[in-house]
């Protein structure tokens, strides 16, 4: 695969406390963050908001734990998330509303679509492993957009969000976003559990130097695989709960763009540590979020319209700050905690 | 009826293949000489439309706004390279991929800052307007045909450059082994930018060639940059006759595909259903046919390396 | 006699008109230390590669403890009980020597497809690899990040790592390569205490390790072995003297 030299390895025995602390805090932190919602007066804005950098930090830890763990280069992470949506907008327009149903839909559909294109592109390396995830993504992109009965091009608006054994539980804000952290406490778990666990540490093995593992007796593929059906299969979960959230679905769900903004977020972040994939989704959609409103601030010397124009324009500054943390800011945000204790 | 609408249609197909292969040619060296993965080559495309854009309406001419484009599609290549993308090489993939999807955000927003966010247009010059009789009652526009001559023309003149000059055995000896290219004493650096520069023209010029059949605008070069990709994946990074063989194929594929799946579902559907799955298959057949050359061949067609 | 452990039957590799090796014969009985020796060039790493399963033969048979393993993958040998070092140094820079070793104990003992349980705390292939870096004189560094180790110490963890797999066959390439005087000491005396228990085919230009250590040494020369036979008649041998002439390794 495409090569992550051995700048990041997985969390040896002497990494220290402060980073095992730092996912305690961040759940912790998600956890009470409705209550702070509620006084702040916005709350269906911060819940909405909140939720929201859930769901993409959930997308981004599954693609964390075949990209940090696994040197896996997926450029087609986000037609997962299509699946998990679309497997929500297809059954609740035949009248399953079921999460009980379209879950395991979900996880089902996500997990065929990696075994099937897994196998094909795990034959390749390299950049051309790149390439081939992009053109899957993007095959189901271009099916989405012609699938006229559920919305094509423009997408399709749900009636509402899914019900839990028919009860509609879901509707209510706050507890969709306990349903939300629920997902990413309990996928951030098994992730956790996995990357320590044998088959993980044959895949960290793998990703250091695949001939010294294949020369010991594994067969790379077989984990690479199964490893990018699991992280395949989290994703879907995301997308199953990015329909919800939105109460819509359109391919736009799954553009390339939308792949690179999730390489983006674990980059961000930090490989190769998961909370660090959530942080950088957090970074990313905060961002994303408010620098419109920081640069318009920041301009206060400039005239009115060229300040409008920057604030409109916000991406230009968006773009050279992605070139310059990938220039400059090595190990992302996680890399910056890490770095005093290294000394 | 079918045989007229086959001839137009690869024509069509001929036509954006080459303008793909233009694109592909520059993408592909690239990547065979340098290892470096650049997504921004799209946007070399864009701009070249956009150049071509506002030089023709500043100096009231096609073939003049061509001369002052392709120039300045060069130099900004060259600005790119300097400013941005020589700081790459040495990274790895991951990174060459994230920091160019940041110069693809930039220039996306950019070209809205500069023109606006509405699609600009650009007239079809004078002599190259109205049609030509190809076949009885059969009329084409003059314009294609141009697009097609001129692609193939920088194709042949692609070939014996690379075939037949130093800076062309650099090249080719580079995309094989770009150890022995330094080991031979060569200005890596210099190739390196002549090659970026090059390829970043070629772009621009097939973004100018396609400006007056397309509407111009902000994004235009993010889903041909795919394709671009997908063609020199086939064809086999670092190679140019595999990109122009791809190049070829993609564009046949694509636009006879498009036009008519749907009928030859027919034969073995009932006429809606064929229509409906034959517009849900026609996009995704160049991706199933890459997966499929992957398949087979994980190197692409006509591997260069080892 | 006994039947050959591997056994290489016309055994050729060549890139396009480039031949590497050339019909090689060999037969390597077992508990036996046979060394392969030959000047720069001769094919020798090719032939170690086309051994283990990492290059792929054009022509001929490898058959191993009877069976024809040709076609088998380096995995798949690995399981049969034929492991393989590296000329230059293949180890997992990341992961500590111990937890390089306990991948080696991991990949035999039980399904890797297990995904919950810390590996790293496993004391059944903890204890395993202990073993396995106290026998080449490792056991002290066991914690320290194998990138970290140094050169000579790499190729003793290279070594740990063969034994960790429980071969019935070690492929060593250059064991000895790039380390000092007494490192490579400290690795002829593990080969001398693993001799007795293993069958050992051995790669090295260090002739006097070769020759202390050899039960029966192979020339190989152009890609062809030119003589296989004890190491004083080796010595002997006017065919190989040619074949080193002026080679001041050749005593």
């Amino acid at each position: 695969m495409t090569e992550l030299t051995g700048t990041q390895t997985a969390p040896a025995p002497s990494s220290s406390m402060r980073i095992d602390s730092i996912p305690l805090v961040l759940f912790a932190a998600f956890a009470a963050a409705p209550l702070l919602a509620s006084a702040s007066g916005a709350e269906g804005y911060v819940l909405s908001l909140l939720t929201r950098i859930m769901i993409f930090g959930l997308a981004a830890m599954s693609l964390d734990l075949i990209l940090g763990y696994g040197a896996l280069v997926s450029f087609g992470h986000a037609a997962f998330l299509g699946i998990g949506a679309y497997a929500v907008g297809i059954l609740a327009s035949h009248g399953i509303e079921d999460a009980l149903i379209q879950i395991p839909a979900a996880l089902g559909a996500s997990a065929l679509f990696a075994l099937v294109t897994g196998a094909i592109s795990l034959r390749t390396k390299g950049v051309y492993f790149i390439m081939i995830t992009l053109a899957f993504a993007q095959m189901l992109f271009f099916l989405a957009t012609s699938l006229a009965p559920y919305g094509g091009d423009d997408g399709l608006t749900l009636p509402n969000r899914s019900l839990i054994a028919g009860a509609g539980l879901l509707e209510n804000d706050y507890a969709f976003y306990a349903a939300t952290l629920l997902c990413l406490i309990g996928a951030y778990l098994l992730s956790r559990a996995i990357v320590t666990s044998r088959f993980g540490r044959v895949l960290r093995g793998t990703k250091e130097n695949a001939v010294r593992m294949e020369a010991v007796g594994f067969q790379p593929f077989r984990f690479q695989l199964a490893a990018y059906v699991i992280s395949g299969m989290m994703a879907g979960l995301a997308g199953w709960l990015m329909a919800n959230q939105a109460e819509f679905i359109s391919p736009a769900f799954m553009t390339w763009q939308r792949s690179g903004e999730l390489i983006f977020m674990v980059v961000l972040g930090g490989l190769g540590s998961l909370h660090g994939a959530i942080i950088g989704a957090a970074a990313f959609l905060l961002l994303e979020e408010f620098l419109p409103e920081i640069l318009h601030a920041a301009s206060f010397l400039l005239n009115d319209d060229i300040r409008s124009r920057l604030t409109e324009n916000w991406q230009m500054v968006f773009g050279p700050l992605l070139i310059l943390i990938v220039l400059f800011a090595r190990g992302g945000i996680m890399g910056l905690l890490r770095r005093p204790h290294h000394g | 009826m079918t045989a007229t609408l086959l001839l137009i249609q690869t024509l069509n197909g001929l036509q954006f293949g080459l303008i793909l292969f233009l694109i592909a040619a520059g993408l592909t060296l690239v990547f065979g000489v340098m290892d470096f993965i650049n997504l921004a080559h799209g946007v070399q495309y864009m701009i070249g439309a956009y150049l071509i854009a506002a030089f023709s309406a500043w100096t009231g001419g096609f073939g003049w706004g061509l001369v002052l484009a392709l120039p300045t599609a060069l130099a900004f290549g060259l600005l790119l390279e300097v400013l941005v993308f020589r700081h790459l090489y040495e990274r790895d993939h991951l990174d060459q991929v994230l920091a160019t999807f940041g110069v693809i955000l930039f220039l996306n927003q950019g070209v809205k800052f500069v023109w606006g966010a509405a699609p600009l247009s650009v007239p079809v010059p004078d002599i190259l307007s109205g049609s030509v009789e190809i076949a009885d009652g059969l009329l084409y526009p003059v314009y294609r045909l141009a697009i097609i001559a001129a692609g193939l023309l920088v194709a042949a003149l692609l070939y014996v450059l690379v075939n037949f000059t130093r800076v062309g055995m650099l090249v080719r000896a580079g995309a094989t082994n770009p150890q022995m290219v330094s080991a031979l004493g060569v200005n890596i650096k210099r190739l390196f930018m002549i090659v970026f520069g090059f390829g970043a023209m070629l772009a621009g010029f097939a973004g100018a060639m396609v400006a007056p059949i397309l509407s111009v605008q902000p994004g235009m070069g993010d889903n041909i940059l795919i394709l671009a990709f997908v063609v020199i994946v086939i064809g086999g990074i670092g190679s140019i006759r595999g990109a122009f063989l791809a190049a070829l194929l993609i564009g046949l594929v694509d636009t006879i595909g498009r036009s008519f799946a749907p009928n030859l579902l027919r034969l073995v559907l009932d006429p809606s259903a064929a229509s409906q799955t034959g517009r849900a298959i026609a996009p995704m057949l160049i991706y199933i046919f890459m997966a499929g050359v992957l398949f087979f061949r994980p190197s692409g067609l006509f591997p260069v390396k080892r | 006699m006994a039947e050959p452990l591997l056994e290489l039957r016309s055994l050729r590799k060549n890139y396009g008109a480039l031949v590497v090796t050339d019909h090689v014969s060999l037969s390597v009985r077992p508990g036996e230390l046979h060394a392969i020796i030959g000047p720069n060039g001769a094919g020798k790493t090719t032939l170690i590669h086309q051994v283990s399963g990492m290059l792929p033969s054009n022509a001929g048979q490898i058959l191993f403890a009877g069976e024809d393993i040709t076609h088998l993958s380096m995995p798949q040998r690995v399981k049969r009980g034929l492991a393989r070092s590296f000329q230059i140094t293949s180890i997992l820079p990341g992961f500590s020597a111990m937890e390089n070793v306990a991948l080696a104990v991991q990949a035999r003992s039980g399904s890797s497809f297990r995904f919950f349980g810390n590996a790293s705390q496993e004391k059944g292939l903890n204890g395993t690899a202990m073993d396995c870096l106290s026998e080449v004189g490792l056991g002290a560094r066991a914690h320290i990040p194998a990138g970290l180790l140094s050169h000579g110490e790499k190729r003793q963890l290279e070594l740990a790592i063969g034994l960790a797999t429980k071969p019935k066959l070690l492929l060593l390439d250059e064991p000895l390569a790039g380390t000092g005087h007494d490192e490579s000491q400290r690795v002829v005396e593990t080969l001398r205490r693993l001799k007795s228990r293993l069958t050992i085919v051995l790669i090295e230009h260090d002739m006097d390790a070769v020759f202390s250590l050899a039960d029966r040494v192979s020339v190989l020369v152009y890609g062809r072995v030119i003589a296989t036979d004890t190491p004083e008649r080796v010595r002997e041998n006017p065919e190989v003297r040619a074949a080193y002439l002026g080679d001041e390794e050749m005593v």
